[in-house]
Protein backbone atom coordinates (compact mmCIF):
# COMPACT_ATOMS: atom_id res chain seq x y z
CA UNK A 1 0.00 0.00 0.00
CA UNK A 2 1.22 3.71 -0.76
CA UNK A 3 2.63 5.87 2.22
CA UNK A 4 -0.09 8.12 1.30
CA UNK A 5 -2.99 5.91 1.94
CA UNK A 6 -1.24 3.99 4.75
CA UNK A 7 -1.26 7.93 6.51
CA UNK A 8 -4.92 8.37 5.72
CA UNK A 9 -5.29 5.91 7.23
CA UNK A 10 -3.52 6.18 10.30
CA UNK A 11 -5.30 9.96 10.88
CA UNK A 12 -8.67 8.15 10.07
CA UNK A 13 -8.11 5.50 12.64
CA UNK A 14 -6.43 7.77 14.92
CA UNK A 15 -9.52 10.32 14.87
CA UNK A 16 -11.80 7.60 15.68
CA UNK A 17 -10.25 6.91 18.91
CA UNK A 18 -10.50 10.06 20.03
CA UNK A 19 -13.91 10.34 18.72
CA UNK A 20 -15.40 7.60 20.41
CA UNK A 21 -13.76 8.49 23.68
CA UNK A 22 -11.17 5.62 23.70
CA UNK A 23 -8.38 7.94 23.68
CA UNK A 24 -7.92 11.69 25.37
CA UNK A 25 -5.94 14.71 25.52
CA UNK A 26 -3.11 12.77 27.68
CA UNK A 27 -2.56 10.79 24.57
CA UNK A 28 -1.54 13.64 22.40
CA UNK A 29 0.38 15.14 25.21
CA UNK A 30 2.50 11.76 24.97
CA UNK A 31 2.96 12.30 21.23
CA UNK A 32 4.12 15.89 21.92
CA UNK A 33 6.84 14.53 24.44
CA UNK A 34 8.13 11.88 21.72
CA UNK A 35 11.16 13.27 18.71
CA UNK A 36 13.47 12.49 17.09
CA UNK A 37 15.92 11.83 20.04
CA UNK A 38 12.95 9.95 21.77
CA UNK A 39 11.56 8.15 18.99
CA UNK A 40 10.00 5.42 20.53
CA UNK A 41 8.42 6.95 23.77
CA UNK A 42 5.33 6.43 23.32
CA UNK A 43 5.42 2.96 22.39
CA UNK A 44 7.51 3.00 25.78
CA UNK A 45 5.19 4.34 27.95
CA UNK A 46 2.40 1.72 26.34
CA UNK A 47 4.08 -0.96 27.10
CA UNK A 48 4.74 -0.04 30.16
CA UNK A 49 0.96 0.50 30.95
CA UNK A 50 0.13 -2.95 29.10
CA UNK A 51 2.51 -4.45 32.02
CA UNK A 52 0.71 -2.87 34.90
CA UNK A 53 -2.70 -3.33 33.71
CA UNK A 54 -2.42 -6.66 33.38
CA UNK A 55 -0.79 -7.73 36.32
CA UNK A 56 -3.25 -5.33 38.31
CA UNK A 57 -6.49 -7.13 36.46
CA UNK A 58 -4.32 -10.82 37.81
CA UNK A 59 -4.20 -9.50 41.01
CA UNK A 60 -7.70 -7.96 40.95
CA UNK A 61 -9.37 -11.56 39.50
CA UNK A 62 -7.67 -12.92 42.37
CA UNK A 63 -8.64 -10.87 45.83
CA UNK A 64 -12.39 -10.54 43.89
CA UNK A 65 -12.47 -14.29 44.41
CA UNK A 66 -12.11 -14.80 47.88
CA UNK A 67 -14.02 -15.95 50.41
CA UNK A 68 -13.64 -12.85 52.45
CA UNK A 69 -12.82 -9.83 50.22
CA UNK A 70 -10.57 -7.39 50.72
CA UNK A 71 -12.00 -3.97 49.50
CA UNK A 72 -9.11 -1.59 50.78
CA UNK A 73 -6.28 -4.05 48.71
CA UNK A 74 -8.85 -3.66 45.48
CA UNK A 75 -9.10 -0.50 45.87
CA UNK A 76 -5.53 0.50 45.96
CA UNK A 77 -5.22 -1.74 42.75
CA UNK A 78 -7.90 -0.13 41.13
CA UNK A 79 -6.32 3.31 42.00
CA UNK A 80 -2.94 2.41 40.33
CA UNK A 81 -5.10 1.34 37.15
CA UNK A 82 -7.19 4.64 37.46
CA UNK A 83 -3.86 6.45 37.77
CA UNK A 84 -1.93 4.51 35.02
CA UNK A 85 -4.35 4.70 32.45
CA UNK A 86 -5.12 8.31 32.90
CA UNK A 87 -1.49 8.72 32.47
CA UNK A 88 -1.64 7.28 28.59
CA UNK A 89 -4.86 8.55 28.19
CA UNK A 90 -7.48 5.57 27.98
CA UNK A 91 -10.31 7.61 29.24
CA UNK A 92 -12.53 4.66 28.94
CA UNK A 93 -10.36 2.57 31.24
CA UNK A 94 -10.23 5.22 33.70
CA UNK A 95 -13.87 5.91 34.20
CA UNK A 96 -14.79 2.18 35.25
CA UNK A 97 -12.13 2.65 37.44
CA UNK A 98 -14.22 5.75 39.00
CA UNK A 99 -17.10 3.43 39.06
CA UNK A 100 -14.97 0.64 40.60
CA UNK A 101 -13.43 2.42 43.43
CA UNK A 102 -17.39 3.52 44.26
CA UNK A 103 -18.01 0.46 44.95
CA UNK A 104 -15.05 -0.42 46.95
CA UNK A 105 -16.42 2.23 48.79
CA UNK A 106 -19.73 0.58 49.69
CA UNK A 107 -18.16 -2.96 50.21
CA UNK A 108 -20.17 -3.98 46.94
CA UNK A 109 -19.11 -7.21 45.90
CA UNK A 110 -21.26 -7.46 42.85
CA UNK A 111 -20.24 -4.16 41.70
CA UNK A 112 -17.19 -4.49 41.83
CA UNK A 113 -17.49 -8.10 40.03
CA UNK A 114 -19.09 -6.04 37.41
CA UNK A 115 -16.89 -3.46 37.27
CA UNK A 116 -14.09 -6.10 36.71
CA UNK A 117 -15.48 -7.39 34.11
CA UNK A 118 -16.46 -3.85 32.16
CA UNK A 119 -12.21 -2.65 33.24
CA UNK A 120 -10.88 -5.98 31.24
CA UNK A 121 -13.28 -5.67 28.21
CA UNK A 122 -12.20 -1.79 28.07
CA UNK A 123 -8.67 -2.63 28.23
CA UNK A 124 -8.41 -5.47 25.61
CA UNK A 125 -10.17 -3.36 23.39
CA UNK A 126 -7.97 0.07 24.11
CA UNK A 127 -5.04 -2.49 23.62
CA UNK A 128 -6.12 -4.17 20.35
CA UNK A 129 -6.80 -0.30 19.09
CA UNK A 130 -3.70 0.88 20.31
CA UNK A 131 -1.71 -2.05 18.95
CA UNK A 132 -3.76 -1.20 15.26
CA UNK A 133 -2.00 1.73 15.93
CA UNK A 134 1.49 1.25 16.32
CA UNK A 135 1.53 -1.26 13.49
CA UNK A 136 -0.09 1.04 11.29
CA UNK A 137 2.69 3.65 11.86
CA UNK A 138 5.62 1.00 11.39
CA UNK A 139 3.94 -0.20 8.03
CA UNK A 140 4.18 4.06 7.01
CA UNK A 141 8.06 4.20 8.44
CA UNK A 142 9.15 0.93 6.74
CA UNK A 143 7.43 2.20 3.58
CA UNK A 144 9.73 5.15 4.30
CA UNK A 145 7.27 7.79 5.02
CA UNK A 146 6.75 9.53 8.11
CA UNK A 147 4.19 10.07 10.77
CA UNK A 148 1.83 12.63 10.21
CA UNK A 149 1.21 15.16 13.24
CA UNK A 150 -1.90 15.61 14.33
CA UNK B 1 21.70 38.05 39.62
CA UNK B 2 23.43 35.91 36.42
CA UNK B 3 20.33 34.70 34.54
CA UNK B 4 21.72 30.80 34.04
CA UNK B 5 20.58 28.18 31.35
CA UNK B 6 17.82 25.30 32.51
CA UNK B 7 20.30 23.06 31.84
CA UNK B 8 21.87 24.02 34.74
CA UNK B 9 19.16 22.75 37.27
CA UNK B 10 19.10 19.28 38.45
CA UNK B 11 15.74 17.95 39.58
CA UNK B 12 14.76 15.24 42.04
CA UNK B 13 11.76 12.96 40.73
CA UNK B 14 9.97 10.68 43.27
CA UNK B 15 7.74 8.15 42.13
CA UNK B 16 7.36 4.18 43.13
CA UNK B 17 5.44 3.83 39.20
CA UNK B 18 7.97 3.53 36.93
CA UNK B 19 5.75 4.57 34.01
CA UNK B 20 5.05 7.79 36.29
CA UNK B 21 8.35 7.85 36.58
CA UNK B 22 9.72 7.62 32.64
CA UNK B 23 6.64 10.28 32.14
CA UNK B 24 8.01 12.49 34.53
CA UNK B 25 11.57 12.24 33.40
CA UNK B 26 10.70 13.19 29.72
CA UNK B 27 8.80 15.80 30.82
CA UNK B 28 11.48 17.67 33.12
CA UNK B 29 14.46 16.68 30.57
CA UNK B 30 11.67 18.49 27.53
CA UNK B 31 12.07 21.39 29.86
CA UNK B 32 16.19 21.06 29.94
CA UNK B 33 16.22 20.41 33.15
CA UNK B 34 18.97 17.53 34.78
CA UNK B 35 17.32 15.00 36.43
CA UNK B 36 17.49 12.02 38.70
CA UNK B 37 14.85 9.80 39.34
CA UNK B 38 13.99 7.31 42.49
CA UNK B 39 11.56 5.30 43.52
CA UNK B 40 10.93 5.40 47.11
CA UNK B 41 11.27 7.91 49.69
CA UNK B 42 14.25 5.80 51.19
CA UNK B 43 15.96 6.72 47.94
CA UNK B 44 15.42 9.74 48.18
CA UNK B 45 16.49 10.50 51.54
CA UNK B 46 19.47 8.53 50.68
CA UNK B 47 20.80 10.12 47.42
CA UNK B 48 19.95 13.83 49.85
CA UNK B 49 22.31 12.61 52.10
CA UNK B 50 19.78 12.85 55.02
CA UNK B 51 20.34 8.74 56.06
CA UNK B 52 24.21 8.81 56.93
CA UNK B 53 23.76 12.39 59.33
CA UNK B 54 27.13 13.23 56.95
CA UNK B 55 27.40 16.92 55.19
CA UNK B 56 27.17 16.05 51.71
CA UNK B 57 27.37 18.45 48.84
CA UNK B 58 23.99 17.54 47.18
CA UNK B 59 23.02 20.21 43.55
CA UNK B 60 19.48 20.00 43.68
CA UNK B 61 17.15 22.54 42.77
CA UNK B 62 14.17 21.24 43.21
CA UNK B 63 12.24 18.26 44.48
CA UNK B 64 9.43 16.90 42.58
CA UNK B 65 7.65 13.99 44.57
CA UNK B 66 4.74 11.79 44.33
CA UNK B 67 2.03 12.20 47.39
CA UNK B 68 0.83 8.22 48.05
CA UNK B 69 3.46 5.63 48.33
CA UNK B 70 4.13 2.31 49.88
CA UNK B 71 6.07 3.46 53.43
CA UNK B 72 7.18 7.15 53.33
CA UNK B 73 5.02 9.22 51.67
CA UNK B 74 5.60 12.00 49.73
CA UNK B 75 4.62 14.27 52.58
CA UNK B 76 7.08 12.68 54.71
CA UNK B 77 9.42 13.67 52.76
CA UNK B 78 8.97 16.85 53.02
CA UNK B 79 8.79 17.00 56.16
CA UNK B 80 12.20 15.57 56.19
CA UNK B 81 13.29 18.12 54.00
CA UNK B 82 11.79 21.16 56.12
CA UNK B 83 13.51 19.79 58.95
CA UNK B 84 16.93 19.71 57.96
CA UNK B 85 18.83 22.83 57.50
CA UNK B 86 20.75 21.99 54.76
CA UNK B 87 17.83 21.18 52.45
CA UNK B 88 15.20 23.44 53.93
CA UNK B 89 15.29 25.70 51.41
CA UNK B 90 15.00 23.50 48.13
CA UNK B 91 11.99 23.65 46.99
CA UNK B 92 9.53 20.89 46.85
CA UNK B 93 6.58 20.11 44.75
CA UNK B 94 4.16 17.52 45.54
CA UNK B 95 2.10 15.16 42.87
CA UNK B 96 -1.09 13.30 43.33
CA UNK B 97 -3.91 11.79 41.14
CA UNK B 98 -6.57 12.55 43.91
CA UNK B 99 -7.44 16.06 44.04
CA UNK B 100 -8.29 16.17 47.81
CA UNK B 101 -8.08 19.59 49.35
CA UNK B 102 -7.39 18.47 52.79
CA UNK B 103 -4.23 16.96 51.63
CA UNK B 104 -3.32 19.79 49.02
CA UNK B 105 -3.33 21.93 52.36
CA UNK B 106 -1.41 19.95 54.85
CA UNK B 107 1.64 19.84 51.68
CA UNK B 108 1.20 23.98 51.35
CA UNK B 109 1.06 24.38 54.58
CA UNK B 110 4.06 22.05 55.71
CA UNK B 111 5.94 24.01 53.10
CA UNK B 112 5.36 22.29 49.81
CA UNK B 113 5.65 25.14 46.89
CA UNK B 114 3.34 23.40 44.42
CA UNK B 115 0.68 20.75 44.26
CA UNK B 116 0.27 19.25 40.57
CA UNK B 117 -2.67 16.76 40.21
CA UNK B 118 -1.51 13.81 38.27
CA UNK B 119 -1.28 13.01 35.04
CA UNK B 120 1.50 16.13 34.73
CA UNK B 121 1.43 17.90 31.80
CA UNK B 122 3.85 20.12 29.44
CA UNK B 123 2.26 23.38 30.72
CA UNK B 124 2.87 22.24 34.41
CA UNK B 125 6.88 22.94 33.84
CA UNK B 126 6.85 26.12 33.81
CA UNK B 127 5.58 26.53 36.89
CA UNK B 128 8.91 25.11 38.36
CA UNK B 129 11.34 27.84 37.15
CA UNK B 130 9.98 30.41 39.53
CA UNK B 131 10.30 28.16 42.48
CA UNK B 132 14.01 27.01 41.45
CA UNK B 133 15.07 30.41 40.75
CA UNK B 134 13.89 31.88 44.05
CA UNK B 135 15.50 28.46 46.14
CA UNK B 136 18.55 30.21 44.24
CA UNK B 137 18.51 33.42 45.26
CA UNK B 138 17.71 32.11 49.18
CA UNK B 139 21.20 29.99 48.60
CA UNK B 140 22.75 32.99 46.99
CA UNK B 141 21.92 35.31 50.33
CA UNK B 142 23.35 31.96 52.40
CA UNK B 143 26.26 32.28 50.84
CA UNK B 144 26.80 36.02 50.96
CA UNK B 145 26.01 35.89 54.63
CA UNK B 146 28.13 33.35 55.33
CA UNK B 147 31.11 34.85 53.31
CA UNK B 148 30.03 38.22 55.07
CA UNK B 149 30.87 36.17 58.55
CA UNK B 150 34.26 35.29 57.90
CA UNK B 151 34.58 38.69 56.19
CA UNK B 152 33.99 39.80 59.97
CA UNK B 153 35.84 37.45 61.77
CA UNK B 154 39.19 38.88 60.54
CA UNK B 155 38.81 41.93 62.82
CA UNK B 156 38.56 39.47 65.50
CA UNK B 157 41.88 37.71 64.80
CA UNK B 158 43.42 40.29 65.49
CA UNK B 159 42.29 40.09 69.17
CA UNK B 160 42.77 36.73 70.07
CA UNK B 161 45.90 37.56 71.32
CA UNK B 162 43.76 39.69 73.92
CA UNK B 163 43.03 36.76 76.71
CA UNK B 164 39.37 37.55 77.17
CA UNK B 165 38.22 37.21 73.55
CA UNK B 166 39.84 33.71 72.90
CA UNK B 167 36.77 32.13 73.25
CA UNK B 168 34.98 33.61 70.67
CA UNK B 169 37.48 32.25 67.98
CA UNK B 170 37.20 28.66 67.02
CA UNK B 171 40.19 27.00 66.81
CA UNK B 172 40.71 27.24 63.21
CA UNK B 173 41.09 30.82 63.69
CA UNK B 174 43.44 30.20 66.61
CA UNK B 175 45.66 28.59 64.28
CA UNK B 176 45.40 31.13 61.80
CA UNK B 177 46.35 33.80 63.68
CA UNK B 178 49.82 32.31 64.79
CA UNK B 179 50.09 30.94 61.09
CA UNK B 180 49.06 33.74 59.20
CA UNK B 181 50.29 36.86 61.39
CA UNK B 182 47.33 39.74 61.78
CA UNK B 183 47.30 41.35 58.34
CA UNK B 184 44.57 40.71 56.58
CA UNK B 185 46.52 41.85 53.62
CA UNK B 186 48.40 38.78 53.36
CA UNK B 187 45.95 36.81 53.13
CA UNK B 188 44.99 37.88 49.29
CA UNK B 189 48.07 36.78 47.48
CA UNK B 190 48.02 33.49 49.47
CA UNK B 191 44.34 32.75 47.98
CA UNK B 192 45.19 33.57 44.39
CA UNK B 193 48.31 32.16 44.18
CA UNK B 194 47.82 28.13 43.70
CA UNK B 195 51.41 27.55 45.14
CA UNK B 196 51.17 28.03 48.24
CA UNK B 197 48.64 26.16 49.03
CA UNK B 198 50.71 22.74 48.21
Amino acid sequence: MEVVQLQGRLIEFTSSLFREGFLDDQYTQLQQLQDESNPDFVVEVVSLFFEDSERLLNDLTTTLGQQIVDFKKIDAHVHQLKGSSASIGAQRVKNVCVAFRNFCEEGNREGCLTCLQQVKHEYYLVKNKLETLFKLEQQILQAGGSIPLM
Amino acid sequence: MAIVADSQYHVLAVDDSLMDRKLIERLLKTSSYQVTTVDSVSKALEFLGLLDGQQHEIDVNLIITDYCMPGMTGYDLLKKIKESSSLKDIPVVIMSSENVPSRINRCLEEGADEFFLKPVRLSDMKKLRPHILKGKSKEQQQQEEQQQQQQQQQPLLNTCSNGTLLNTCSNGNKRKATDEGLSPERRRPRFSTSHSLL
